[in-house]
């Protein structure tokens, strides 16, 4: 009984225990619909200071003040893009965390696809290649010449005989 | 061609390597790849208009920089880099117009840094360490594009931003980037 009950109380601490937001109340606009667009457009934007944390996620100081700003924006009635693109102009493409597809990404988006279809045709060639020239060399894979064949059935008449 | 074929890996396996010593040594000098690179390069400075910090001091707004070759200095006095930086801006404020904008600090703070490491600057803003939509200086540093202290724009005479330094500057930065820069826009 015991032992059922602390486990429930351990499973209530789990389940009450949400994860710690870097987001402080404080920041939250009161308008609900406006906050989910702050809080969507802020996964997609780069901590410049930490470099590969959102500003949702991140404690930074400047993380605080780019979600303090798009929050304003938002509230002045910006559209997503318009937000983004305020502070594109300010830290260009890098405050993205996904960043567009343009002349100077092309080899960030097609490179790995690019490499992989390289890497397997690499692959297809040699192994091809392999298995033909292994026939040719292999004598095992040559069919059997008549002396070998009449040995084999030779062989096989006597095991049946005993 | 099959020769050359079994080449490949291992050609490729050197090239990286090679590549990758490259990388470590010029990061070794300095050149590091996680430097963000700034969009505000050859771009006119932001509106701006800054109250003073120091007493005896004009604050700074965007119509100060016209007509002058003017490096732009963001610090604050709890930023440790600044100080290393210091003693460089004392010598760098006879050869170039150097301003300063204190970022994210308190005035009296900010006044107690200058008194005691000395103020190599002519005018000095302040920005109101919190953002605020009722205070639109308040976000001077975003508009500048500004990660963190120190960080230090040149500015032409057009308003022009033509150079960003990211992080306190090196006496080879002052000498091999910065100082040749200013000769040539103060033509």
């Amino acid at each position: 009984m015991t032992a059922r009950r602390l486990f429930a109380a351990f499973a209530l601490m789990i389940i009450a225990a949400g994860p710690a937001f870097a987001v402080q109340p404080d920041e939250m606009l009161k308008d609900p619909k406006l906050e989910a667009r702050a809080r969507e457009l802020s996964k997609d934007l780069r901590c410049l200071v930490c470099q590969n944390e959102n500003i949702d996620d991140s404690n930074a100081d400047l993380a605080h003040d780019l979600r303090v700003l798009l929050r304003q924006r938002l509230a002045a009635g910006d559209t997503d893009q318009q937000a983004k693109q305020y502070l594109v102009a300010r830290y260009g493409d890098y405050v993205l965390l996904k960043p567009p597809f343009n002349a100077e990404t092309l080899v960030l988006w097609l490179g790995p696809g690019g490499l992989l279809l390289a890497g397997l045709g690499f692959a297809v060639a040699y192994y091809r290649r392999r298995v033909t020239a292994a026939a040719a060399a292999d004598p095992a894979a040559a069919p059997l010449s008549e002396a070998e064949s009449r040995r084999l059935t030779a062989l096989l008449e006597d095991d049946k005989k005993s | 061609m099959r020769r050359w074929l079994v080449a490949l890996p291992v050609t490729v396996f050197f090239v990286l390597v090679g590549f990758f010593i490259w990388r470590l040594v010029l990061m070794e000098h300095g050149d590091t790849p996680n430097i963000i690179p700034s969009v505000m390069i050859n771009k006119p400075a932001p509106q701006f208009d800054l109250p003073p910090v120091v007493l005896d001091k004009p604050g700074l707004k965007l119509a100060d920089l016209k007509g002058h070759v003017t490096l732009v200095n963001f610090f604050a006095s709890w930023c440790i880099p600044c100080r290393e930086e210091h003693p460089l801006l004392r010598g760098l404020g006879e050869k170039v117009r150097l301003v300063g904008i204190v970022y994210k600090d308190r005035p009296e703070q900010a006044r107690a840094y200058l008194e005691r490491l000395g103020d190599p600057y002519q005018a000095i803003g302040i920005i109101n360490a919190n953002l605020d939509s009722r205070d639109p200086q308040s976000q001077v540093g975003i508009d500048f594009g500004v990660t963190g202290v120190p960080e230090s724009f040149l500015v032409d005479k057009q308003g022009v931003i033509r150079f960003k330094q990211i992080g306190p500057f090196t006496p080879e930065d002052i000498n091999k980037k910065l100082l040749p820069l200013v000769a040539e826009l103060s033509k």
